[in-house]
């Protein structure tokens, strides 16, 4: 148990060296000389950083530098195409493709020597020919982090660095000098939306459950990312989650609550251990617990954990799965506000709304609002994906437009190929085309032009991506993980997608594309949770601005040779020179011909798998 | 079934007696244990919280984790999320399957591998990503299947 001066008193000792690894100001003494940063987010992990990690440690403990040298694991950087990553600070160099060896140069080198180790820098340089330092570089300098501002900077797994960066003090701020209703109007006046997808009113929702009648209320907190190609509430939880439970914290005092709860998904293992871990971490301090800090206030957190279902994130399927049950939504209203976990008031919101929330009380709804267009205020984290240069986590204030996401920060599509499409709002979303690419990105915005925010997944589609095929996807997605428990959903998406698969197969005419459009949107008025009610999302946006490529399917073409059942492979004789590469990789014997002679592919046997194309030396094979 | 993964589970479920809403968290803490959810099991869980079998078996099937049967040695999960899928994910899991001569959620006859399809497992800087019993491989290409193949046969 620590009192509120004790907890000051760290803050104050450690904030001069959060503040210099942060911004590589000058080093006071009695501090460690330099820190290395090394990402310990879930894309690094699996790229080994973690021996990355441990072989800093032992390396700076060879050379005796252990106490000059601080090696922290922190969340993720964001960048994680360039995985693993690891900054040195005070002078910011940028480390990116590190293998574990190469901890051996970075020490030798660059702390002892005092020479960054230029083969591994990131290597980006300004017009003068010199390597930019980390927050210059195209992929941060158009980014502004409120939600992400700790991770890739503190320790997450030491609250006392959470402390440094004013930790705890928005919730003392909070309970101190402001009345609950005092609370909810700073973050109505915020402008706050919901970051899971819908953009309610995060002011509104607190109000709401703030009134509800009863004595015993929950604070809910919705971890159950599942949306795929998303990542943004795990890299905060892995990078930051004392700011998740702070504003828990905040949340519970605000309307009434003592008892929190988080739903994490299973298969987040290193997001769940940093949680128990800051969970334990604030317990200890008396931060959790029956009187919160000393102030006379009660509050405590559990964890319970997911097991795989996509429509438990939503928020009345997320409760009945947090009992213990079937992860099957309840029928709104009653709204969770009136009755929720076991029954009781439950304020549910995301992870990413929850990292807002001490940033706001701290730096007051005004400051919030200064960010993002008229109607959706503040930044929004993106998990960029798909075909990008730069694959990762950024952090943009609303209405930057899709071109600068895609272009600047995204780096553009590789090997040239032209950008067609963005999807956002994964299998509830919708795709963005390219001429669409000067959308500035608000709720609104999406909303309007068939897409949606979702919870912020984004994944860029070039020339080489079958627009159909992609609706396919996210249909058989959201088909598989339909509960079941409403028929327009249950039925009519599997119907939706046998009539989508006939379009691949190219049996489809122009009058089943009006029938699909029609079921769409029988789909949308009638499903009763939000994973039906935008399932057909993909199909009818796609419809919406390719559907020239759906005529061409079913005029029997895929224009980009993606679905299987329109192409066929063919060896142009005069490229072919019989070095018989192809019909040994064949795996189905499809290909016959004798050395140096032409092939030939058999297209019954064939089935398509491209390895022939991929083999040729000659390039003799295409679509 | 081993006694000492029996005691493991009897404590599971004392530790459980209090929690409201305790069903899936013994389920789950079940399978750390036994590494899936036999009927035995799943009685013993229906008994000790006095709700049906209907409705642990309910469960067990509602949620993508939980295991009926007894997994292979070697789990093969190839992600199909979406920044996989439009790098090619589908391709490499075919050919797994190919080769293993195994569908997608099955485990081959010899009970060597189980095959998976996994949601996004959140490595989406390394798509297409596929894990080995846990362990990630990155950038990996339908020629890689055979590599990974290779690695683990001679095991």
């Amino acid at each position: 148990m620590k009192t509120l001066q004790q907890l000051q008193e760290i803050r104050e000792r450690l904030k001069p060296m959060i503040t210099e690894r942060a911004e590589g100001a000058k080093v006071s003494e009695g501090q460690p000389r330099k820190s290395i940063l090394v990402c310990g987010g879930t894309g690094c992990t699996s790229g080994n950083s973690k021996i990355l990690h441990d072989n800093f440690i032992s390396l700076l403990a060879e050379h005796g530098l252990q106490d000059e040298v601080k090696v922290i694991m922190t969340g993720c950087f964001g960048l994680c195409s360039k995985g693993p990553i690891a900054v040195v600070y005070p002078d910011g160099s940028f480390y990116t493709h590190l293998k574990p060896e190469d901890a051996k140069e970075i020490v030798e080198q660059h702390i002892i020597g005092g020479t960054p180790v230029e083969r591994l820098l990131h290597a980006e340089k300004d017009i003068y020919g010199q390597l930019k330092s980390i927050n210059d570089t195209d992929f941060y300098r158009s980014q502004r982090r409120v939600v992400l501002r700790n991770c890739g900077v503190i320790d997450p797994e030491n609250i006392d660095e959470y402390l440094a960066t004013d930790g705890y003090k928005a919730y003392e701020k909070a309970v101190t000098t402001m009345t609950q209703q005092q609370v909810i109007d700073e973050i109505k006046k915020s402008g706050l939306r919901g970051r899971g997808g819908a953009g309610f009113s995060t002011g509104m929702k607190w109000q709401f459950t703030h009134d509800a009648p009863g004595t015993e209320k929950y604070v809910a907190c919705n971890a159950d990312e599942g949306d795929p190609g998303a990542f943004m509430d795990r890299s905060l939880l892995e990078g930051d989650p004392h700011a998740v439970i702070e504003a828990m914290m905040i949340a519970g005092y605000a309307v009434g609550a003592e008892h929190g709860v988080i739903y994490v998904r299973a298969e987040y293992p290193i997001a769940v251990h940093r949680l128990e871990v800051a969970i334990a971490q604030a317990r200890e301090y008396g931060i959790l617990g029956d009187n919160v800090m000393g102030l006379g206030k009660k509050f405590d957190l559990e964890l319970r954990l997911g097991a795989g279902a996509f429509v438990c994130g939503e928020e009345t399927a997320l409760l009945n799965s947090a009992e213990g049950k079937r992860g099957e939504p309840r029928q709104r209203p009653p709204f969770p506000a009136i009755k929720g976990l076991f029954g009781k008031p439950t304020l549910i919101n995301n992870v990413e709304t929850y990292g807002n929330v001490a940033q706001i009380i701290l730096n007051g709804a005004d400051w919030f609002a200064s960010v993002g267009t008229e109607k959706s205020k503040g930044t929004k984290v993106f998990a960029l994906g798909g075909k990008l240069e730069n694959v990762g986590l950024v952090e943009i204030p609303m209405g930057t437009t899709l071109r600068t996401i895609v272009e600047d920060i995204g780096g553009g599509c590789p090997n040239g190929k032209k950008f067609k499409a963005a999807q956002t709002g994964g299998p509830s979303g919708g795709c963005i085309p390219s001429s669409l690419i000067d959308t500035p990105i608000d709720y609104d915005n999406l909303m309007a032009i068939g897409s949606m925010m979702g919870s912020g997944g984004l994944i860029v589609m070039d020339e080489d991506n079958c627009m159909v095929d992609i609706a396919k996807f996210f249909l058989e997605f959201t088909v598989d993980e339909s509960c079941g428990k409403c028929t327009p959903c249950r039925i009519g998406n599997k119907r939706l997608l046998e009539m989508l698969d006939k379009v691949t197969k190219g049996e489809a005419t122009l009058e089943d594309l009006d029938k699909m459009e029609e079921l769409c949107y029988y789909i949308k008025d009638n499903s009763l949770c939000g994973l039906g009610q935008t399932a057909p999302n993909p199909v009818l946006s796609t419809l919406r601005y390719f559907r020239d490529e759906y005529e061409a399917h079913c005029n029997g073409k895929c224009p980009a040779g993606v679905c299987k059942a329109l192409v066929s492979y063919k060896v142009d004789p005069e490229k072919c020179i019989g070095c018989t590469i192809c019909a040994r990789n064949c795996p189905v014997k499809a290909i016959e011909g004798t050395v140096k002679q032409p092939h030939t592919i058999d297209p019954k046997k064939c089935i398509k798998c491209g390895v022939c194309a991929s083999k040729c030396p000659k390039g003799a094979i295409s679509k | 079934m081993t006694d000492e993964k029996d005691m493991q589970f009897a404590a599971a479920l004392e530790s459980l007696k209090d929690v409201p809403g305790p069903v899936m968290m013994a389920m789950q803490k079940a399978q750390d244990i036994y590494g899936y959810l036999p009927l035995e099991v799943q009685l013993k869980i229906a008994d000790y919280f006095g709700v049906p079998l209907a409705t642990v078996y309910g469960i067990a099937t509602f949620y993508s984790q939980f295991r009926l049967e007894q997994p292979g040695q070697i789990k093969i999960a190839v992600c199909l999320g979406t920044a996989c899928y439009v790098k090619g994910s589908g391709g490499v899991i075919d050919k797994f399957s190919r080769l293993l001569s195994v569908e997608p959620g099955h485990t081959t006859s010899d009970g060597r591998f189980t095959l998976e399809a996994t949601r996004c497992i959140g490595c989406c800087g390394l798509a297409p990503v596929l894990t080995v019993n846990g362990e990630v491989y990155g950038k990996v290409t339908e020629d890689s299947v055979d590599e990974i193949l290779a690695k683990y046969n001679e095991i």
